[in-house]
């Protein structure tokens, strides 16, 4: 039905005349006959767009959107400033290719290095790249680049989100290094094992701050033994924690990346998400993917340019760091924006709201008789324990309209609490889980 | 035009979050010491600055976009407003399974529709773009052969010199090594070459069909022949299924992994370089291995998540662009099983159309029908005027048409990679074909003027040499 093809029948005809063809078939003469399609695609003939707006908005609607959430684990519930939607959705950022064609393209461009700049500030590195699909790939990227030829094997910490640790484990079944992990130990990289681990043959080390189990990781000891035994650190950072925390770069990290969606990008069921990377002076020629850098044009006047490309695929090929060639540019600028509208207070503050949150709700729900399974200290994620089953808990929730934390297994929850959930929502949260536990 | 950081004074900002309604709480661990500088500036001024970068910016809709190989195709306004629905936008990747059954439908419906296009089996949505997709589906072959215990033995890739760069990329990225296959005078593959190569280590083959400059390779079932009776699979860059959707399914050519460009074929935006989304397809003797998670239908009809039992794992968090799925999902219904091949005759149609009328100046790289784009060689025209092809990209942009595909396919010298789309009407294309006529004259007569193109454009060429010898890629608040 529609194609959104503006030539009519007639015009279609003359235009194949004049290409010199009698009808459609003739074009496709290099199609060996044996293999077209005969009966035509067996889907549902097309539908006008208030047909496909009913059909979308029915699916949607079998899906229930929750009000109060206290589940994180990799993909986060915060405000997202009403500017960040309006400026994401202006159609030329929204529709624009990659900005290949500098001169009619320096708004994307501009765009991106001042994201770049942005997230060097956020994790106090040198250079950042103008993204990569999500934090998972952007820490398998990472661990890319420290292999060689003689170190060769990757340490994830056992504390990492479950999620990243598997898409780190794949993409080094792709390039053959060798995957291990560190045991964590009451919710954080157990510095021991770690360094009964470290060898000759280890290329990196990949550590998250804050911990899957929102605890705070001592990133600075741990930079340190992983760099005595002349391996490279990974820090992968929640972006809002870095308003408060220590960055990367002052822990003496060599690749700092995480997920940038905390930065007002929507949970979207999973993505479309942000992977941020940034590099140390010394690593930042091997960091996959685009970077914009600052030139000038045949006047002298200030200008951007993709640049550094020979690092890149559609130059060096098999011979390139990564295959990486669209990244997310789009969620990058929603990034930019939203840390311009929050500024450096407004972030910090949301920061602290999210910590002030999830230590008001871990003491509600431990007099509701849910006990904190780890003594660390955390920062807007933490583990509950309970003998009452998880299912039974976030049943009791959910009937009240209330996602609970992530299920880790039978007894074990991980919550998350954001600047989003109001007092009232976790003391309603906890008489919920009371009454359920009988505390 | 100001950085972002050269606006605003300090004190500035928005108000965003209302007070805290808990105690404060005062962390021991490590607090970053170092200054956190970010823009201070009230709404308007963010939102002018904004304004200011989109007017240096051209979109789909600013004019022509015949960008070879990238499928610039209009992005309808509904596929943006079924994603931002709340009922998607909304949900959190890992709540209930109960809770979020019509996004589990979509994708379910999503798959079977694009099986049904491709000619596949199974398809995981994981690969959030063309590249990654890639990567995913030659996972796919190494664990296939792994499993056979000819793991060890079959290690290459082979790929056509013709390839995007990315094919041979993901190839050395999934560990195997690259056999360059050259191509044939007529820009297809030299079979005699291809019979050479292929062989008791061959672990595959990746191929574009139609080929990088715009050729349907007949010899399709003699190529994937050799290859699946050297042992090896055979891998589909959906790069170009634009062209023969509906018309002809990787499936029947004999592949054996797919995958899609969503945000090419299937009409979702490019976002200034993403996101995009690289679902990847195969047939279900591979369905064991694809990467988590993927939605399924169960018995009792409901909808669940389900990760295929020899799975090589995962190659991003969660189940991919979720809402990049749904505007393909939107896109699919819209067209269905008459708009589908209607696209794709219509692009082949465009892209014939806008090439005969530029053979009467530009000697084109293959003469002949094309598919849905197709190459002009300018070697000829550099060696007698001087003017190259990025000359005359370049003077595109004062005619105000955004450039074609430039220095590709690497076979090709002074490329020029048009593909018009079947989104564009017989006016813009006969627009742009006088446009590239006149600057064909302008070669001739005043080279010097496209030398110093573009002349409108907000900025001049800029200086990429400087941008790599010296490289600035922040801004720095101390200078």
């Amino acid at each position: 039905m529609g194609s959104y093809i503006p030539n009519t029948e007639q015009e279609r005809k003359e235009m194949l005349e004049a290409a010199g063809f009698s009808d459609f078939r003739e074009l496709y003469e290099s199609v060996p006959e044996e293999i077209r399609l005969k009966d035509g695609l067996s889907l549902p003939p097309g539908q006008a767009e208030l047909a496909v707006r009913r059909t979308m908005e029915g699916l949607a609607g079998k899906n229930r959107v929750f009000s109060h959430i206290f589940r994180g684990a990799g993909s986060y519930h915060h405000y997202i400033p009403a500017i960040v939607d309006e400026i994401a959705s202006r159609e030329k950022f929204v529709t624009a290719y990659t900005p290949y064609q500098a001169e009619i393209s320096q708004g994307i461009l501009q765009s991106i290095f001042e994201y770049q700049t942005m997230i060097c500030e956020l994790t106090g590195m040198e250079v950042s790249n103008a993204s990569v699909y999500d934090g998972a790939s952007a820490a398998a990227e990472a661990a890319a680049m420290c292999v060689g030829k003689k170190r060769k094997t990757v340490l994830v910490s056992g504390a990492a989100n479950p999620r990243v640790r598997k898409v780190m484990e794949t993409y080094c079944f792709g390039n053959g290094s060798l995957y291990l992990e560190i045991p964590q130990k009451d919710g954080l990289t157990d510095p021991e094992q770690l360094s009964a681990l470290l060898s000759e043959e280890t290329a990196c080390v990949y550590v998250e701050q804050p911990s899957f189990f929102g605890c705070i990781e001592d990133l600075e000891n741990l930079s340190r033994l992983v760099h005595e035994a002349g391996a490279k650190f990974i820090a992968g950072c929640n972006p809002m924690a870095l308003a408060l925390l220590k960055t990367p770069g002052e822990c003496g990290a060599d690749i700092a990346v995480g997920e940038g969606q905390p930065l007002g990008i929507p949970m979207g069921f999973g993505g479309p998400y942000l992977g941020y990377m940034a590099a140390s002076k010394e690593m930042f020629r091997k960091l996959p993917g685009r970077m914009v850098g600052q030139t000038v044009d045949k006047d002298g006047k200030r200008g951007f340019v993709l640049t550094l490309q020979a690092r890149e695929q559609h130059i060096r090929r098999e011979k390139a760091g990564s295959n990486i060639c669209s990244n997310e540019a789009l969620c990058a600028m929603r990034a930019a924006v939203y840390l311009a509208a929050m500024g450096a207070e407004g972030l910090k503050e949301a920061a602290g709201q999210c910590a002030a949150k999830a230590h008001y709700l871990q003491k509600a729900l431990e007099e509701a008789g849910l006990s904190p399974e780890y003594p660390s200290e955390f920062f807007h994620e933490f583990v509950t324990v309970s003998d009452i089953p998880s299912e039974t808990i976030l049943k009791a929730l959910e009937e009240q309209g209330i996602l609970g934390g992530l299920p880790l297994d039978g007894r074990r929850i991980l919550w998350c609490a954001t600047e989003m959930n109001t007092r009232e929502e976790m003391d309603q949260t906890a008489s919920v889980v009371k009454e359920v536990t009988g505390a | 035009m100001k950085l972002i950081f050269e606006r605003g004074a300090a004190g500035r900002g928005c108000s965003i979050l209302p007070a805290c309604d808990v105690p404060e709480v005062g962390l021991r661990a490590g607090k970053r010491e170092r200054e956190l500088r970010l823009p201070s500036l009230s709404e308007t001024e963010i939102n002018r600055h904004y304004s200011e970068l989109e007017q240096q910016v051209y979109g789909v809709n600013s004019g022509f976009y015949p960008l070879g190989s990238c499928t610039m195709k209009y992005n309808p306004k509904i596929n943006e407003a079924a994603a931002s629905l709340p009922g998607f936008a909304g949900l959190h990747p890992l709540q209930p399974e109960h809770t979020a059954q019509g996004a589990l439908e979509l994708l379910a419906g999503a798959e079977k529709a694009l099986c049904e296009i491709t000619g596949m089996d199974r398809m995981s949505f994981q690969p959030a773009a063309g590249a990654h997709g890639e990567f995913t589906g030659l996972l796919l072959i190494k664990a296939y052969h792994k499993k056979r215990g000819e793991g060890e033995k079959r290690t290459k890739i082979l790929v056509p010199d013709s390839a995007h760069g990315t094919n041979p990329a993901s190839a050395a990225m999934a560990g195997f090594t690259v056999v360059n296959i050259p191509s044939g005078p007529d820009g297809c593959v030299d079979l005699s070459k291809l019979r050479e190569a292929a062989g008791e280590d061959t672990a595959g083959l990746m191929l574009t069909n139609p080929n990088t400059v715009g050729l349907f390779d007949r010899n399709i079932l003699e190529i994937t022949g050799i290859v699946h009776e050297a042992g090896g699979l055979c891998y589909y860059d959906g790069a170009n299924l634009n062209a023969v959707m509906g018309i002809v399914r990787p499936g029947d050519m004999g592949f054996d992994v797919v995958h899609l460009n969503l945000h090419k074929t299937f009409s979702t935006p490019h976002g200034g370089g993403g996101p995009g989304s690289g679902p990847v397809g195969c047939k279900g003797f591979l369905a064991p291995f694809l990467p988590g998670e993927m939605a399924a239908e169960r018995e009792d009809g409901s909808y669940g998540f389900e990760i295929p039992p020899e799975t090589v794992g995962a190659v991003r968090s969660f189940c991919g662009n979720f809402l990049v799925v749904v505007k393909a999902y939107a896109y699919i219904l819209s067209l269905g099983a008459d708009g589908i091949p209607e696209a794709a005759e219509n692009a082949v149609l465009n892209a014939n159309y806008m090439k005969k009328k530029l053979e009467k100046a530009y000697r084109m790289a293959y003469p002949g029908t094309c598919m849905h784009e197709f190459v002009m060689d300018l070697s000829e025209l550099k060696e007698r005027t001087g003017v190259s092809a990025l000359d005359i990209a370049k003077g595109l942009l004062d005619g105000g048409v955004h450039p074609p595909t430039m220095y590709f396919p690497l076979i090709v010298h002074e490329a020029l990679m048009f593909e018009p789309t079947e989104t564009e009407s017989r006016e813009t294309l006969d627009g742009a074909a006088e446009l590239l006529l006149e600057l064909f004259r302008k070669a001739q007569e005043k080279p010097e003027e496209l030398h110093e193109a573009p002349q409108g454009a907000p900025v001049k060429r800029l200086d990429e040499v400087q941008a790599a010898r010296k490289p600035v890629l922040r801004y720095s608040y101390d200078s």
